[in-house]
């Protein structure tokens, strides 16, 4: 269940030299400054761009190697571009119909009225393409890759060419996409947010080579990477509902490996059915450290962790990477701290969380 | 009857020469125009100088040149012979083969345009679609160049009909054969006959600009719709 990939492709100014072993399952990013390749990349993994010595396998589907190239028209997916590029002689009901009449009934998955659905474009069918808002005209792009029920999903910052409000109107149907559907997804992104909300994995691209990849948590958290510095620091976390409690309005998270200890976060409102999938944001300046567990507090969410890595980048502060179990979070505190309370990888402390952030 | 028989006939090979010439030139100019739109052939600019020269020549030079070609000493002329048949030279087929030439920018020229303006996009979402190169021709490409059909339609046609150099050189004035209104007009004006010259020439004025008026209209309706 995986995709493997690998291109050279020399333009010149700009070389792409990757050879990558991709999950087939969950959101997979691709991440990275502009100019770095990941469009590249994925237009290559699409068979929009044809390069000699490719190879690509996807699952168990061969689509390029030194004897063949499938074209795109015949590999099973679905694109997603930066601009919704619909087709202007096409009503919105035209644009879905496109695809979804160009798949054999035996290989429909998902129904027209399924893929409407779930982008919420009922009531926009028969409007022209140019009578839509651009978010509007992204839901309908999505939709209508959708149709053609693809066996995985490929997707070129579909939020890029938004503006903030039509980004915000997008990301809940992205983030339904993930919980509804088990297409996998490469998401191109050059925007941390966004990926943080949406991927399971990431894949660091820089000049065209993969700096680094994994599950979102851990590389979001990797001291050794530069993808969030400082104030910005973030750690994301999974977690599951376990139960609400009314008389506080408050609802308790579980998270954790099957394996090790669960760790509880208490977060207000939310009243969702236990069972359900989360995914929480915690602000690394957001997480501070005591040595023992306080009582008398007024911090809800106190965490046993193990100092895994301390990095110092500015005079006066320090990040500290915790382990809670082997679920990494970061804290931001004062050198003087660190210090203080004789930091060091191994030993024990426990991280008071001031504010977590339900992001999904 | 304001046209006299002979005014009638000329009128009758006038139409029939146009709509040939555009069929044909729509039925090989699309292709050849797409292949010029996507093509990135260093020497591409070659042929497209080439398919231009139609626009700046005097018509005489090209019906020269087509005369020698066409007549029974030139190359084309000298195959239909072996061939058993006549020369093309004062021959309605000679005309339509001329106006083929003559009005081949006027239809390639709009038809690679529109299909430029598409830009590769389209043609890219339609594959990751399912659809097949030749599907995408006609379900995406055709479609959203149709403004430039219809121009390249019209101003074929109207241009075929306006034509006058080309036909007097290697369409002679046979009248049922190759005397078009164009020529029949001169030849009115010839014999003083200002009358029957005044209701030819106010009618092709009149039904040219119409067409125009219906290309420009229609175009603009389609330009409203942006991507």
């Amino acid at each position: 269940m995986t995709i493997e990939a690998k291109f050279h492709i020399d333009r010149g100014d700009f070389v792409l030299d990757v050879d990558v072993t991709l999950p087939f399952q969950g959101v997979t990013s691709l991440f990275g400054p502009s100019g770095c390749g990941k469009t590249t990349l994925l237009r290559a993994i699409a068979g929009l761009e044809r390069h000699r010595d490719g190879f690509l396998k996807v699952d168990d589907m061969i689509w390029q190697d030194a004897k063949c190239f499938v074209p795109p028209h015949q590999r099973p997916l679905g694109y997603v571009f930066q601009e919704a590029s619909l087709f202007t002689h096409l009503t919105v009901q035209g644009n879905l119909e496109y695809g979804f009449k160009r798949i054999p009934d035996t290989e429909r998955k998902i129904s027209l009225e399924n893929a409407i659905e779930l982008l919420g474009i009922e009531h926009l069918l028969d409007r022209k393409s140019d009578k839509l808002s651009g978010g509007e005209r992204q839901r309908v792009a999505i939709a209508r890759a959708l149709a053609v029920s693809p066996g995985i999903l490929l997707m070129d910052e579909p939020l890029a060419a938004l503006d903030q409000a039509s980004k915000q109107e997008i990301l809940p149907y992205l983030e339904s996409l993930h919980d509804e559907l088990e297409i996998p997804v490469i998401y191109v992104s050059h925007t941390l947010e966004e990926i943080g909300r949406l991927s399971d994995h990431l894949v660091l691209l820089e000049a065209g080579r993969v700096v680094a990849m994994g599950p979102i948590n851990e590389m979001l958290t990797r001291l050794d990477l530069s993808l969030i510095h400082g104030n910005e620091a973030t750690a994301v976390i999974d977690a599951v509902v376990a139960e609400y409690d009314s008389l506080y309005n408050l609802t308790h998270l579980d998270f954790g490996d099957n394996a090790g200890p669960s760790h509880r976060l208490t977060v207000a409102h939310q009243a969702l059915e236990p069972g359900s999938r989360v995914r929480l944001r915690l602000a690394a300046r957001d997480v501070s450290l005591t040595l023992e567990r306080q009582s008398g507090t007024s911090i809800l969410n106190i965490i046993p962790a193990t100092v895994n890595e301390i990095i110092g980048e500015e005079a006066a502060k320090v990040t500290v990477r915790l382990m809670a179990g082997n679920i990494p979070i970061l804290s931001r505190i004062t050198k003087k701290s660190a210090v203080e309370l004789d930091l060091k990888p191994g030993k024990q402390v426990y991280a008071q969380v001031k504010s977590v952030v339900m992001i999904r | 009857m304001i046209f006299s028989d002979a005014d009638f006939t000329a009128l009758m090979i006038t139409l029939k020469l146009a709509a040939l010439s555009t069929l044909i030139l729509l039925g090989f100019g699309t292709p050849f125009a797409w292949w010029m739109a996507r093509s990135r052939w260093r020497f591409k600019f070659l042929l497209e100088a080439v398919v231009a020269l139609p626009l700046v020549l005097p018509p005489t030079v090209l019906g020269f040149y087509l005369l020698m070609t066409l007549g029974p000493y030139g190359p084309l002329g000298a195959l239909m012979k072996s061939l058993g048949g006549r020369p093309l030279a004062f021959t309605f087929t000679g005309l339509v083969f001329g106006s083929v030439i003559y009005s081949l920018p006027f239809v390639v020229q709009p038809l690679q345009d529109a299909f430029t303006a598409i830009g590769r996009r389209p043609l890219e979402v339609a594959a990751t679609l399912r659809a097949s190169p030749l599907d995408r021709f006609f379900t995406v490409a055709v479609p959203m160049a149709r403004s430039g059909f219809l121009t390249a339609t019209v101003l074929g046609f109207a241009h075929t009909v306006g034509e006058f150099g080309v036909v007097l050189m290697i369409g002679g004035n046979l009248p049922g054969e190759t005397q078009v209104v164009s020529i029949a007009i001169y030849d009115h004006v010839e014999g003083l006959e200002y009358g029957q010259a005044h209701w030819l020439s106010g009618g092709l004025l009149l039904a040219s600009f119409l067409m125009l008026v219906a290309v420009y209209a229609i175009n603009r309706r389609f330009t409203v719709v942006k991507p």
